[in-house]
């Protein structure tokens, strides 16, 4: 893997250690649960997988189209990374819980380190069909994990959390569409 | 030399040149800061700066979601300003020293208003809405406290709104737009857009979050209209939900199939939602923009909207919302790349992505023509993206303000809509120059002659158009001279010019600009509506009905007719007013 990517994962495991029991603030619902920080937690990692996916794909295809699709996920995603960081800071997450579970734990959609290894020996056509299809499923595990969160009780009720939850299940769901297109053969254009 | 040295040093000066620009351009390395951040402004004038009301930010947090400032409502001398919190009421009429009126808290985001006669719109998205208003969120996943949709209140008493409905919908409302068709004198409609999670059927009856092929009645894939019957609005409820996504065989999820793509994916559906739908009522037309796409609907039919035109764009991460130009032969679609949360203007990121699509319209079918992004970059402290904005009225030319977030409020000129090009600015330094909070101007909307621009974290902007090279006074005052006693930005207005000499002269000031009628006419022109300005009476009539005539046979010979035959129009009905 990627030494940037390798980063990540370790500034995501670094949040993680900032995260996880949130102090109670008199009940008050606005402040975030205990839901809403595993959420962000789980989906650093996620993320983390995504940017690492993406970072496969220069030396792996010539394809222009597929070398957009992945500077976008790669920008995207960090920059949800560091947003997502942040608010484990500002929201004063404790440590104790997640650490060890997060290490071995895969969140849906997540490719298994044999997946991984099999995407990172692959070249050209089946490289491009076998990321599409992981990037594909990656991102309907980010709407998995969204539809968990908003099913538990006192979850999202802090407003970024849940306008965040939103915007991920909108971005993620339009990315899969135009991923489809590729694996359909389609070269991204603009259609009337 | 040789060719390809000659492009290698063309494209080298055209680098330098960029590099140079914005080294020059003032919006570079502002100081930030809360109400003190460092501000750069060009051919507009900042009227006054109104702070955010205490208890309507989290001053340990000034990014926090819960008081986010959103979008504007304008009626009169009045202007309503949502929030994540509810919504505040500014009396403007003196936009030097707005007067904060009211604060009304009523949290669940993302509290987009709209305001028709006596009944003000709130729009809710978020699971912790109460219906009555209450800030400790709604913990249980069903409960009969939550509301999500639209609000009416009653503010015949401005500082007294009363809820008087409280429209439930099964996604809530991300937005809403007035549609006010002038053959319904007795109801009006609204258009929701809900983009976030589908309810239980336990909590609203009917909700279906599940695809098409499992349950055809799905709640996606669909926008709500509202009718509100204006003698009893308390009966508000939703009586349609189109299914403006469907094929002609009728699958309601038309326009990007789902299927599953590979081992173990999902049949995921895709474009199920609308963000924004802006409704040209007297073109009978409305532009939605719609996660993957950008569609065109035929509103002749207010509760049954007709999809005549889709496009996609390979840029474009999501359709975020839509502006039409006056003729409706242009729809300025925005990506809100990264949902305005994220820092989209830096000079890494790419100059077609987070920007505005133009488009040409030939009947149904729809052209791509050009990107416009903020043509400055922006800190990664600072979220930006292309937002909200609209027209401003000045003849002749399509002008639009619009927000970027902390990129500021830009006006962009599209009248050739293969080159956008940016006239004017207004940009403040990061909220926080250490950390990305969420800031900067939601939407810039012209009203009755100012910009009013809605400050996500530090408050109400209200600034002016100055004259420069790109804009005359006379262009200005023309823009000035339209009133609306409303105007809810999404519910696009038509603009009527009154007949003024300023009219005519901004048309005259354009023909100078492009030389589009030869000089020694102009000079005549000129020299006549001065003169005829002088007289009044019949004397006054005569003299502009026979410039008009003159005019009108200038047409024939000049580079650019069409402008000339506006200024002849302009002339003519001057002479009757």
């Amino acid at each position: 893997m990627g030494r940037l990517s390798s980063h990540l994962v370790r500034s995501a495991l670094a949040a993680c250690a900032v995260a996880s029991a949130l102090r109670a603030q008199g009940g008050a619902a606005q402040r975030g649960s205990q839901a809403d920080a595993t959420f962000m937690r789980d989906m650093i990692a996620h993320h983390a997988q995504a940017i690492e996916m993406s970072a496969l794909i220069p030396a792996r295809t010539t394809r222009e189209d597929m070398r957009l699709l992945g500077e976008r996920i790669d920008v995207s995603q960090k920059d949800e990374i560091a947003m997502m960081q942040r608010w484990l800071r500002e929201h004063d997450a404790d440590t104790a819980v997640a650490h060890h579970h997060m290490e071995s734990m895969i969140m849906p959609g997540m490719l298994t380190a044999a997946q991984l290894a099999q995407l990172d020996k692959a070249r050209g056509a089946a490289f491009e069909r076998l990321f599409l299809e992981g990037m594909i499923r990656h991102h309907e595990g980010a709407l998995t994990m969204v539809a968990q969160l908003l099913a538990q009780r006192g979850a999202a009720q802090e407003s970024q959390v849940f306008q965040f939850a939103s915007d991920i299940d909108a971005d993620q769901r339009a990315e899969i569409a135009r991923m489809r297109r590729l694996l359909d053969g389609k070269r991204a254009a603009r259609h009337h | 030399m040789t060719a390809r040295t000659s492009i290698g040093t063309l494209a080298a000066a055209l680098l330098f040149g960029a590099t140079n620009l914005h080294a020059q351009d003032p919006r570079v390395g502002l100081a930030g800061g809360f109400q003190n951040a460092a501000s750069a402004i060009r051919n507009l004038e900042l009227v006054s700066h109104s702070d955010k009301p205490a208890s309507f930010y989290n001053p340990a947090n000034l990014g926090d979601f819960a008081f986010l400032n959103s979008d504007l409502a304008f009626q009169g001398t009045t202007v309503f300003q949502g929030s994540f919190n509810g919504f505040q009421i500014w009396d403007v009429s003196n936009t030097a020293k707005p007067q904060l009126k009211l604060l009304f808290p009523c949290p669940g985001g993302q509290g987009d208003p709209s305001i028709y006669g006596h009944l003000l719109f709130i729009s809710v998205e978020e699971t912790r809405g109460r219906v009555d208003c209450g800030k400790q969120g709604v913990q249980d996943t069903v409960s009969l406290d939550r509301f999500r949709g639209v609000r009416i209140f009653d503010v015949s008493d401005l500082m007294q709104p009363k809820q008087i409905a409280a429209v439930q919908t099964c996604r809530g409302s991300h937005t809403h737009t007035l549609a006010v068709d002038p053959n319904d004198k007795k109801n009006i409609y609204v258009y929701v857009s809900g983009t976030s999670s589908v309810r239980s059927p336990n909590e609203l009856a009917g909700c279906s979050g599940k695809q098409p092929a499992e349950d055809p009645n799905t709640s996606l894939f669909r926008i709500d209209i509202i009718k509100v019957p204006l003698d009893s609005p308390q009966a508000a409820k939703v009586v349609a939900s189109p299914r403006i996504f469907s094929d002609s065989a009728g699958n309601i999820a038309g326009l990007w199939k789902g299927g599953a793509h590979g081992e173990g994916t999902q049949a995921t559906g895709v474009t199920n939602q609308c963000h924004d739908v802006t409704i040209y009522m007297a073109k009978h037309v409305a532009a939605g923009a719609c996660s993957g796409n950008g569609i065109v609907l035929d509103v002749s039919d207010v509760v049954k909207p007709k999809r005549i035109s889709e496009v996609s764009d390979p840029n474009f991460a999501y359709w975020h919302s839509a502006t039409f130009s006056n003729d409706a032969k242009k729809v300025l679609y925005t990506d809100e790349w990264g949902g305005g949360t994220q820092p989209r203007c830096r000079v890494t990121d790419r100059p077609e992505w987070g920007a505005d699509a133009i488009f040409t319209r030939e009947g149904h079918r729809m052209t791509f023509a050009s990107y416009f992004k903020l043509p400055v970059p922006q800190t990664p402290e600072e979220n930006c993206v292309a937002h909200n904005g609209s027209l401003i009225p000045i003849p002749g030319r399509d002008v639009m303000a619009q927000g970027w977030y902390q990129g500021g409020v830009s006006v962009v000129d599209f009248t050739d809509a293969a080159h956008p090009k940016e006239i004017a600015f207004f940009d403040r330094g990061p909220i926080d120059p250490a950390k990305m909070l969420i800031a900067g101007s939601w939407g810039a909307y012209w009203y009755n002659g100012n910009i009013y621009s809605s400050e996500i974290g530090r408050g109400l902007d209200i600034l002016k158009l100055a004259p420069s090279e790109f804009i005359s006074q006379n262009e200005i005052d023309a823009a000035i001279s339209v009133r609306w006693s409303e105007f809810n930005p999404q519910a696009q207005p038509e603009i009527v010019w009154p007949a003024t000499f300023s009219l005519a002269r901004a048309y005259l000031d354009q023909l100078v600009r492009n030389d589009g009628l030869g000089a020694a006419r102009r000079d005549a022109v000129t020299s006549a509506l001065a003169a005829a300005e002088q007289t009044s009476g019949g004397a006054r009539r005569a003299a502009l009905q026979s410039l008009a005539g003159t005019i009108d046979r200038d047409a024939g010979g000049a580079k650019d007719a069409p402008r000339v035959r506006l200024l002849a129009k302009a002339v003519r009905d001057l002479s009757t007013k």
